[in-house]
């Protein structure tokens, strides 16, 4: 129930947010829609805690204002790195392990690798990720596990 | 007031047209499929947001900030996501990514020669 | 300073083409497009405000939509199918 009301929040400020036009023609079009979209999505059983995620959202603006930090970090390096040219590189591929118990917690953390410019999360088995890294230094720091660590105590807000 | 905003929106607008220019140097530039992307990967986070951001300093009406906001959540959303797709059906295909021994063997002789 | 950022992102775009057409293997070539669409976003809404239409933005987010969607449906035919390399008839 609450992931079916989060839900119809969100489509309900999309709606108003793209339409502009504020009539009641168009706000009962809204609704209509609405009901639809519900409908469709109840009947292929996908409204749960993996599509609607709302037990992460206390959490969530702490953990992606300091993914926000990493990010500008690590775009400095890259295009520092691209500057300097192709004697500078050192691609590396190695695999990290996983230390989350969920699959989300797991794709947070694999889609958290991959927005920081510099690693690739390849491929996700099990709790194994293989990482490919511009540079050797990138795979030390997502060794050191503050990522990993902190996507942890993200997950486990629950 | 009205400087600083017009300002600071020129600055975001000049470090993200950089950033771009060098991703698109990268892509160029770069050996191998792997590493080209993350070249992409910077135009598609901190160029985008930057050049979204100086749009938002330009002061235009609520709606289209919003908007703004709009789209740049959906470009952090939506890129990992493809690039991770883009990376997997590579590697999968076996398309096998450049890795570096240099460096390593150098570390083996700088190990081997103080023994 | 608009327009400059637009003249920026065109040279970009053309890089990228660049490299979708040298791209030795054809992931490179769908990376290429894949960096096109998401610069054709930020082409869309610098245009927009150029022009001073915002209501460009509104394409622009059906195009990030649109782009998002040519991709993953390239990479899950190549989930199905492969992509082998094309054995020689002659």
């Amino acid at each position: 129930m609450r992931h079916t009301i989060s839900l119809s929040i969100g489509l309900l400020l999309f709606w108003l947010l793209n339409s502009g036009h504020y009539t009641l023609m168009i706000l009962s079009l809204c609704v209509v829609s609405i009901v639809i979209v519900l409908t469709i999505v109840h009947k292929m059983d996908v409204v749960d805690h993996e599509a609607q995620p709302v037990h992460l959202s206390r959490k969530f603006p702490a953990y992606s204002l300091w993914l926000s930090k990493e990010i500008v970090l690590s775009n400095v390096t890259v295009v520092k790195h691209i500057w300097l040219g192709n004697e500078s590189l050192s691609p590396t591929l190695t695999t990290l392990k996983a230390s989350q118990i969920t699959d989300m917690g797991k794709v947070i953390y694999a889609s958290s690798i991959t927005l920081t410019p510099g690693t690739i999360a390849l491929d996700l088995v099990g709790d194994r990720i293989m990482v490919h890294s511009l540079l050797r230094d990138n795979i030390t720091a997502l060794e050191s596990g503050e990522m990993d660590r902190r996507v942890s105590r993200l997950e486990a807000q629950c | 007031m009205e400087t600083i905003l017009s300002i600071s929106s020129a600055l975001c607008l000049l470090i993200g047209s950089f950033l771009c220019l060098s991703g698109g140097v990268g892509i160029l530039r770069f050996p191998d499929f792997y590493t080209r992307m993350h070249a992409v990967g910077v135009t598609d986070t901190l160029a985008a947001a930057m050049i979204l951001i100086g749009l938002m300093l330009q002061g235009p009406e609520w709606i289209a900030i919003l908007k703004l906001i709009m789209i740049l959540l959906m470009t952090l959303f939506i890129s990992p996501t493809a690039s991770h797709a883009l990376a997997q059906a590579a590697i999968r295909n076996s398309l096998w990514p450049l890795i570096d021994t240099q460096q390593e063997t150098a570390e083996e002789k700088s190990h081997r020669t103080p023994s | 300073m608009l327009i400059a950022a637009t003249l920026a992102i065109l040279v970009v775009m053309i890089l990228a083409i660049i490299r979708g057409v040298l791209g030795p293997t054809l992931y490179d070539r769908i990376l290429a497009v894949n960096m096109f669409g998401t610069k054709t976003v930020l082409l869309i809404s610098l245009l927009g405000f150029v022009m001073g239409r915002p209501e460009f933005l509104d394409i622009a987010m059906v195009y990030a939509l649109i782009n998002f969607v040519s991709v993953i449906c390239i990479l899950r035919y190549s989930d199905a199918f492969g992509f082998k390399p094309q054995e020689k008839d002659s």
